[in-house]
């Protein structure tokens, strides 16, 4: 059953991924990989207010394991950073690591605050 | 370049870096094969995620090995996809939807590595937080690298010693 949560969650997540990455992607005309540090971070921030909020392990399961967890990415985070770095952009494949980190830590001890605080 | 194998190979060796696309996520248009393989890729990954997740519990303020593994193989795995569909499987059109971004996009995760370092931080384990945040990011980045490369040269090798064989007969 929980295996089935998970598999639900990340039906939804993946494509959501891939469709987030290609609406900002068409919008700008930067190497900057803006799609990908979209989805990390609003995942992180749900994760945490699922976290915070005590979420019970089948939502658990379905949001923060299959969606969140399938909706971020950490090969395409870092393939994307090492292509920065290789096609000459080191610049920018630092800003992307920075911005990855400080911004998924930020909106996840975010999102931890607000979960717990509408849990009481 | 066929008459000098010898001469392409060394050139390979000073220069195996990251010849693929940009973007892994840089598919053709988001028709609904695209997104139905997406969605079915993205089952796979997060079940096996899961499933490590599972066989390899962490304490509060322990190393999260299950999902540091998960990244590091992960990236592996997209440095090497990324060079055979280029290399190699140039023709097949729903495998860098299915296997990149589905299937390694929904395996590794970002959200749960971050949520790690913030429960290692609640733990009162900043040094495993620390520790865990730098070695998933720095490994992470040297897997891409040597999935590429060494799928580079095996890809090479291969082709060399098909080539010589066929020269031979």
């Amino acid at each position: 059953m929980t295996f089935l949560l998970v598999a639900l969650g990340a039906a939804l997540g993946a494509p959501l991924r891939y469709l987030t990455d290609r609406f900002i992607q068409a919008r700008h005309d930067s190497v900057f990989p803006w799609g990908t540090l979209t989805v990390n971070v609003a995942g992180s921030l749900l994760l945490g207010l699922l976290v915070g909020a005590r979420a019970g392990p089948a939502i658990m399961a379905l949001a923060g394991v299959g969606f969140c967890g399938t909706l971020t990415t950490y090969s395409t985070f870092s393939y994307e950073t090492l292509r920065l770095a290789q096609g000459g952009s080191r610049f920018y494949a630092i800003a992307n690591i920075v911005a990855n980190v400080v911004a998924g830590l930020g909106a996840a001890f975010l999102g931890l605050a607000i979960g717990l605080a509408s849990a009481g | 370049m066929r008459s000098h194998p010898q001469a392409a190979a060394r050139q390979s060796v000073g220069r195996v870096g990251l010849r693929g696309p940009r973007r892994p996520a840089d598919v053709p248009a988001g028709t609904w094969p695209v997104l139905a393989v997406i969605a079915a890729g993205g089952v796979v990954g997060a079940l096996a995620r899961y499933g490590i997740q599972l066989g390899l519990p962490h304490r509060p303020g322990g190393f999260p090995w299950s999902t540091f593994l998960v990244n590091i193989t992960g990236c592996l795995l997209i440095g090497a996809l990324m060079v055979l569909i280029v290399e190699v499987w140039s023709g097949a059109r729903l495998l860098r939807p299915f296997l990149g971004v589905g299937v390694l996009g929904g395996y590794t995760t970002f959200s749960t590595y971050v949520l790690d370092i913030q429960q290692a931080v609640t733990a009162a384990a900043a040094a495993t937080a620390l520790l865990y945040l730098a070695a998933t990011l720095l490994g992470a980045l040297f897997a891409v690298w040597a999935g590429a490369a060494l799928t580079t040269r095996t890809v090479r090798w291969l082709r060399r010693a098909s080539d010589s064989q066929g020269g031979e007969q």
